[in-house]
């Protein structure tokens, strides 16, 4: 039976209570009738044979010639990949990337390439730790690897690492990773979980510094990206292409390889967790009524430890590999098919049931900064079209909040939520008065360079992640958050959906239109 | 006449420890302080004269007393039974309101010639404090022989009165000491100038130093870490440019030094604290301690830069701290207790005192007051000031019957 597509419920009298993720737990609650749930697809059918597809992909490229031919003794060959913050939650093991990268590394060991270097590009993000790389690239690949030097983090704070590219017609630095540059050939080994990843992104970002990222990272360019997962409404994308065509005018040569996976995002006993409320079975509702019971009574620790130990059984839905753009169309057509799901109008009132994980809070905590960024940077933005929320339209957030920082990954976090949004949550603001101060701190430097801390510029990218929809709506309420936290981040609180709900009839009037976007796992509406 | 006396009783200290202990200013209940009726004080010289007081505040160092703290140093510098309440305005006989310096310098001891302290018109520095024709006792309000502002009536030798002008209000007046106190402190703050100062607590003695400094001083970054919301209002009215919460003090003072700091442990990626600082490379070039416990010192101590200062103007005892910063980064520690000439400004300490309350508007921080009998109420309420929302408290003895019978 084929995997049946995204829809849009609309709510009645027999609709059973909703699913709303909340953090590290799961909320039920009744929407008002007529409200409408967007429903993610199913998951995509997957390659049966992976290794064959992988196989197959590096000697049949779109727009390239087969890997092999690229590969000769002497060589310099720089194999790039995606960080943690790839895929989410973090898949069960082989991951990808390592099935990737070992077969990559037996093409090159065939072509007598020595030669050979793995960097995480993680760009500003923090280093990945070596269980983190061991379960990114396998055993056999990190041993082989890393006690010689030649699998490790990328440092976009080394500037003995990093080469100076040139600008774009507009002016935008492009300043990478020296070795990439300087290799015969880059291999970049992506996961493409969204529609914005991949691409010229992959190299142009992961692979950057804090001079080249600046320009598109920042409030003008991501308040113009409408949405960042549309290509062709984005300037997050259009910048990244941009640099990628400096790059390929300079000489870097790139042979992209694109994962997809499908959207089954929680394995047993969370799959409830991706089920249609009305086929929960027996057993699904028992184990909903258990599991709330659970992790109600316990600690935050054990709650996210219990949470960040979940292992995704994603599968691949396919691979591509060859010249960067002409991969990506492949990569973006199947992202789409997997995700998105048609709907008819906008809404005044949307909600969302944000989950424990985002990109950048893998084995960490989702401070508040993080909860912001995921509800109005990434989820606002699964659209394509308009917004799912019309303008001055209200944004329900379901999420806990809590006022809690991991204090060795986001260090400058802790700093931001201090310092500037007690002074001013305006994005533009923000950027103008604060954030040079912030990249060039020297201790977040430090901290970035030896320890696991996101660059001190960070928490502000996740700030104008979510400046687009600043812009757009007319209020934003977190349900059961940590009410100061809450209003630090320039939001209301509400104890509960109803109490939510009549807050948001303040700007959207009596008898709003309500849509529930019933994410995780990924989808992205295709708003008409 | 009504007076609040402290006598000499070691069972009450010990029952005023315990019951402070339990719950700050407890100990008025069981300690060594009782309303009584007592004699006025008599006259310890021709030239002494009689002030009954408007107006009398209620200190951190009257509370360290009441709930048994004070430190064993005071013990032969303050002679029992007294009557406390050294943060004065009151009027003369002759209707003249005053308020008092409360130091008992050579001049009020009867001593001449005088000590080098006083002859250099610096009393706060007054070797001679347990000798002379009084009792011993370091100001006003802890001697014997010359009461004290929690009463009906007290002495006070003419060196020690300074008349307060007309418009200026009773609060305003009673506010003088102890901004004298802060402003002796913040002109010992001078290598601050256009740098960075840090103010440790935002209670009378910190707000009133924070305006100080933005008077004399002129820090270009002045931080203030404070605890409670209203003191946190009141410090950026006052001037500070950035205030914080005490926790994230030495986070702020990293943010505005541009500092590297350590975790607790060392630095290391395995370090769950690693970004979480405890001690700073840098740090700010001066600290005022305005709290004067255990842990503001060794904050102060977190977050000077090495070569800065630190000024104590808030009033710690014994307290046990690891002073290694201090020698291996080599840090002043500098102390600020009373008043007497300000040498880089040669004017009076109380001058500029009465000069700032009135630029400041300081009289916005005396936030109760209380009748002598309520004094339970009144130090209960002073020793939590902060959590209640208040900053100075003080008794109100306008209203006191017996008052206009002398």
């Amino acid at each position: 039976m084929s995997p049946r597509p995204g829809f849009v419920l609309e709510v009645d009298r027999s609709t059973p209570p909703t699913l709303f993720m909340h953090g590290e737990g799961f909320r039920l609650e009744s929407l008002p009738v007529g409200s409408r749930i967007v429903y993610p697809p199913e998951a995509l059918a997957t390659v049966a044979d992976i290794d064959g597809a992988i196989r197959s992909a590096l000697l049949h490229p779109v727009d390239s010639e087969p890997l092999p031919a690229l590969l000769f003794p002497g060589m310099r060959l720089t194999i790039a990949f995606d960080d943690v913050s790839l895929p989410l939650p973090p898949m069960r093991r082989p991951d990808v990337r390592q099935r990737v990268i070992e077969a990559v590394l037996d093409l090159a060991a065939a072509a007598g390439v020595d030669d050979v270097h793995l960097i995480a590009a993680l760009a500003l993000h923090r280093r990945m730790t070596e269980a983190e790389l061991r379960h990114a690239v396998g055993d056999r690949v990190y041993d082989a690897f890393a006690p010689r030097g030649q699998l490790y983090n990328f440092d976009a704070e080394d500037p003995d690492a990093l080469t100076f590219i040139g600008e774009t017609d507009q002016g935008e630095e492009v300043e990478i990773s020296k070795r990439a540059a300087e290799s015969d050939l880059l291999i970049y080994v992506n996961i493409n979980l969204v529609a914005m990843d991949g691409g010229h992104k992959s190299t142009a970002t992961g692979l950057a510094s804090y001079r080249s990222l600046r320009h598109h990272h920042n409030v003008r360019t991501l308040q113009r990206s409408r949405s960042f997962m549309d290509q062709h409404r984005s300037e997050l994308h259009s910048s990244n292409w941009r640099m990628g065509k400096v790059l390929r005018d300079a000489g870097v040569r790139i042979f992209q390889i694109e994962t997809t996976l499908n959207n089954d995002t929680f394995p047993p006993p969370f799959d409830f967790l991706q089920k249609r409320e009305w086929e929960w079975s027996a057993r699904d509702r028992a184990t909903f009524v258990a599991s709330s019971k659970a992790l109600d009574r316990a600690p935050n620790r054990v709650r996210r430890s219990v949470f960040h130990s979940v292992r995704a059984p994603h599968d691949l839905t396919g691979v591509a590999a060859g010249e960067v753009e002409a991969v990506h169309r492949l990569t973006t057509a199947r992202v789409y098919e997997q995700q998105l799901v048609p709907v008819e109008g906008q809404t005044d009132v949307l909600t969302l049931g944000l989950p424990y994980i985002c990109p950048y809070n893998v084995n960490s905590v989702m401070n508040p900064i993080l909860v912001m960024s995921t509800a109005l940077g990434y989820f606002f933005n699964l659209y394509r079209g308009r917004p799912l929320v019309r303008e001055g339209g209200v944004l329900i957030v379901s999420h806990p909040t809590p006022w809690e920082f991991h204090p060795v990954h986001h260090p400058s976090y802790i700093d931001f939520f201090e310092q500037v949004l007690t002074e001013t949550t305006d994005p533009l603001e923000v950027e103008k008065t604060y954030e040079q101060a912030y990249a060039e701190d020297e201790w977040y430097r430090h901290l970035y360079r030896t320890s696991y801390a996101y660059h001190g510029v960070h928490p502000f990218y996740m700030w104008y992640w979510g400046s687009h929809a600043l812009q757009h709506l007319g209020a934003v309420i977190v349900v059961g958050g940590d009410a100061r936290a809450v209003r630090r981040l320039g939001f209301k609180p509400a104890s509960t959906l109803r109490d939510a709900l009549e807050m948001a009839s303040d700007v959207v009037g009596r008898e709003p239109s309500i849509t529930h976007f019933h994410a995780p796992p990924l989808m992205m509406a295709d708003v008409t | 006449m009504k007076a609040l006396r402290v006598e000499r009783s070691l069972p009450r200290f010990a029952a005023a420890r315990l019951a402070g202990a339990l719950a700050p200013g407890g100990g008025a209940r069981v300690g060594p302080l009782r309303l009584v009726d007592v004699d006025p004080p008599a006259r310890p010289g021709p030239e002494w004269q009689r002030v009954r007081p408007r107006l009398a505040g209620i200190c951190g160092s009257d509370l360290a007393t009441v709930d048994g703290k004070a430190s064993p140093w005071f013990e032969p510098i303050v002679s029992f039974p007294f009557v406390p309440g050294h943060e004065v305005v009151g009027d003369l006989d002759d209707g003249t309101r005053v308020v008092i310096e409360p130091v008992l310098g050579c001049a009020a001891r009867g001593i001449d010639p005088p000590c080098p302290g006083c002859a250099a018109d610096d009393v706060g520095r007054c070797r001679n404090i347990a000798f002379g024709h009084l009792e011993p006792g370091l100001q006003t309000g802890y001697c014997a022989d010359t009461g004290g502002g929690w009463s009906i009536a007290l002495m006070a030798h003419p060196s020690q009165l300074h008349r307060v002008p007309d418009g200026v209000s009773d609060e305003a007046a009673v506010m003088v000491e102890p901004t004298a106190c802060a402003v002796r402190g913040a002109l010992k703050c001078a290598g601050g100038a256009g740098g960075v100062i840090t103010v440790v607590g935002a209670g009378t003695l910190g707000l009133c130093t924070l305006a100080a400094l933005r008077r004399w001083v002129g820090p270009d970054q002045l931080l203030v870490g404070a605890k409670h919301p209203q003191q946190r209002r009141l410090a950026t009215e006052l001037g500070a440019t950035t205030v914080v919460e005490p926790a994230g003090l030495t986070r702020a003072v990293r943010r505005a030094t541009g500092s590297m700091a350590l975790p607790r442990g060392g630095p290391g990626p395995r370090n769950r604290t690693d970004g979480e600082p405890q001690q700073l490379l840098g740090g700010a070039d001066v600290v005022v301690d305005c709290v004067g416990s255990e842990a503001s010192l060794v904050q102060a101590l977190a977050v000077v830069r090495p070569g800065g200062r630190i000024v104590m103007v808030g009033m710690p005892g014994s307290v046990t701290v690891d002073l290694t910063p201090l020698w291996q980064r080599e840090v002043e520690l500098v102390g600020a207790y009373a008043y007497g000439r300000e040498p880089q400004l040669d004017r009076r300490t109380f001058d500029l005192a009465f000069e700032l309350v009135a630029e400041a508007r300081l009289d916005r921080l005396v936030s109760a007051t209380y009748p002598l009998h309520r004094y339970r109420d009144a130090l209960s309420h002073a020793a939590e000031s902060g959590r209640r929302g208040a900053v100075k408290v003080a008794f109100d003895l306008r209203n006191e019957r017996d008052r206009e019978r002398l």
